[in-house]
């Protein structure tokens, strides 16, 4: 039976689900806190891949035999299961199997914003975003000579709503904006921003990427117009990233990547293309990966969202009061009981990859560097900063053991 | 123990805490900056040339970054004090390596070597070998 959604969960059985948690260095149990950079992948989803290879791996559409069917209905019915999952009411036809995030973001990029873009257009985007978001847009700023702009984050970390409200205009046609940072675990009001895009006349993309793992989504009560995430994030495989966008949006973009799999009757002169959503998966897809995500998908909605919310909303909250009880320690973002399971800080003597080398001591796992966010860490005045991000497997302990680690190098480098 | 520990061991947290060589010079020969954009390592190396000008005389380093990059670049200072330019240009990533005396993990080589890059360019702009505003190691 499924436990209800205020049930603390039973961590000793899920980890038990993921056997690399096992793994020792020198004798001591990893603690792996880059769960934003890539989360690890439980045994049912393991299963699924390794079951699709063994016994029914085909490709899919085109055959008639029998794997190839078995390999097509469970390819498709993935799309399914994945839009059930954010809430997309449309079903396949409005999810895209791309690799990643980045390439589902590049895909609305070039297929709508290279059509669409002109000099009189703009773009906004936020200081927080990750170079998916930023670097592509900026591009596609700079071939289309639309104008990117930056909507500015306060003090805390939060963003500035009223600089939102200045900045998306009717001149805007794109509000791109993650729904949460990877960097300072700020959770953005999209829904908000997307009633002050669409009030313009703009449409709204959401970077899902730290959203969709850790969080009830409902892409259709954010009302978002493109909505996209990865699946290697959600306890899924790597490879394969998913591009929600509103059906009638997808109906009238061109595709963005041609060849096999993507159309109907070719002749020498002319093609005409597949229906949704397979006229944006040319050539052979992710078709071990899409079966597996929505093994993920179920795998988390068997644990309960909510649940896995609740307790990274806890491990945060700890870690944030740890972190900050140091006077040498610099924390970025807002609060700890009003962000996402993910802290980044600088220790005020310790370089971030020094000390996350001496972590790694510790066989504590942690990102350091600028977690894809080179501008936002400009403007938080720091090249780089160590971060540790949590998952539905993490402990208090474990944050304990990064502490522990933190006293060591503080004491190496005094 | 794995490799973190490894790469701190005295000497380096010396070098780190007690830089050698550090500042500029007020009339270098040549002055080259470096970096690793993705770490936020910075080096400047100021040299100024013997009337040979190939052997160097003074050798400073300035910079900001993790314990790796700077203690690399102290070191470094106190080895070519007295090289020639040629000599310089002989030494290669593993001669830094053997320097620093740790074993350098793979993602934080590029730090270990950014100041011998970065003095090596140096050079290299100052014979008109090259063409370069800041050198970048990855």
């Amino acid at each position: 039976m499924k436990a209800s959604t205020t049930d603390p969960l039973d961590i000793e059985h899920i980890r038990a689900d993921f056997p690399i948690l096992q793994r020792e260095f020198d004798g001591t149990q990893l603690v792996y806190l880059d769960n934003a950079a890539t989360s690890q992948t439980p045994e049912p989803v393991i299963d699924t891949i390794a079951e699709y290879y063994r016994t029914y791996n085909a490709n899919v559409h085109r055959g008639l035999h029998q794997l190839s069917q078995e390999a097509s209905i469970a390819y498709e019915e993935a799309h399914d299961r994945v839009a059930e999952f954010i809430g997309a009411s449309g079903g396949r036809e409005e999810i895209v199997f791309t690799k990643n995030t980045t390439e589902s973001m590049n895909l609305v990029a070039y297929a709508w914003g290279l059509a669409e873009l002109g000099p009189e257009d703009e773009i906004v985007t936020t200081q927080m975003e990750h170079h998916s978001s930023l670097v592509t847009w900026q591009q596609i700023g700079k071939k289309t000579g639309a104008e990117v702009k930056y909507i500015q984050i306060d003090e805390e970390g939060y963003l500035d709503m009223d600089h939102a409200r200045e900045l998306i205009t009717d001149d805007t046609a794109m509000v791109s904006v993650a729904h949460v940072s990877n960097t300072l675990g700020t959770i953005n009001p999209v829904s908000e921003l997307a009633d002050i895009a669409h009030d313009h006349g703009a449409y709204i993309f959401v970077d899902g990427a730290q959203s969709v793992p850790h969080q009830p989504v409902d892409v259709e009560a954010i009302d978002a117009d493109f909505f996209a995430f990865s699946g290697h994030k959600m306890c899924g495989p790597t490879g394969i990233g998913v591009l929600y966008g509103k059906r009638e949006l997808l109906e009238s973009m061109q595709p963005y990547l041609y060849g096999g799999s993507m159309v109907r009757k070719v002749t020498y002169e002319e093609t005409t293309f597949e229906e949704l959503p397979w006229k944006f998966e040319a050539g052979t897809p992710v078709i071990g990966q899409g079966i597996a995500l929505a093994a993920a998908c179920d795998y988390l909605d068997e644990i309960g969202l909510e649940r896995i919310q609740r307790h990274e909303h806890e491990l945060a909250e700890y870690a944030y009061d740890r972190l900050t009880a140091f006077e040498d320690i610099t924390v970025y973002g807002p609060p700890g009981n009003d962000r996402v399971g993910l802290v980044s800080f600088n220790l005020d003597s310790v370089h971030a990859h020094d000390l996350s080398s001496i972590l790694n001591d510790h066989a504590v796992a942690i990102r350091a560097g600028d977690h894809c966010t080179q501008p936002l860490h400009d403007t938080l005045g720091t090249a780089a900063s160590a971060r540790a991000s949590f998952y539905l497997y993490n402990t208090r302990e474990e944050i304990d053991a990064l502490i522990e680690g933190i006293d060591d190098a503080r004491e190496l480098f005094a | 123990m794995g490799l973190g520990s490894d790469m701190y061991r005295q000497q380096i947290l010396d070098h780190y805490k007690n830089p050698r060589n550090y500042g500029e010079l007020e009339e270098p020969t040549f002055s080259h900056t470096g970096e690793n954009p993705t770490c936020g390592d910075t080096i400047q190396i100021d040299v100024v040339l013997a009337d040979d000008e190939e052997t160097i005389e003074h050798i400073a380093f300035s910079g900001d970054g993790c314990a790796i990059s700077q203690a690399s670049a102290s070191l470094l200072t106190q080895q070519l004090q007295g090289m020639t330019l040629t000599e310089l240009h002989e030494l290669d990533r593993d001669d830094v390596i053997d320097m620093l005396g740790v074993e350098i993990s793979p993602m934080r080589v590029k730090c270990a070597v950014l100041a011998e890059k970065v003095a090596q360019d140096g050079a290299k702009i100052h014979t008109g070998d090259i063409e370069i505003d800041t050198t970048q190691t990855e």
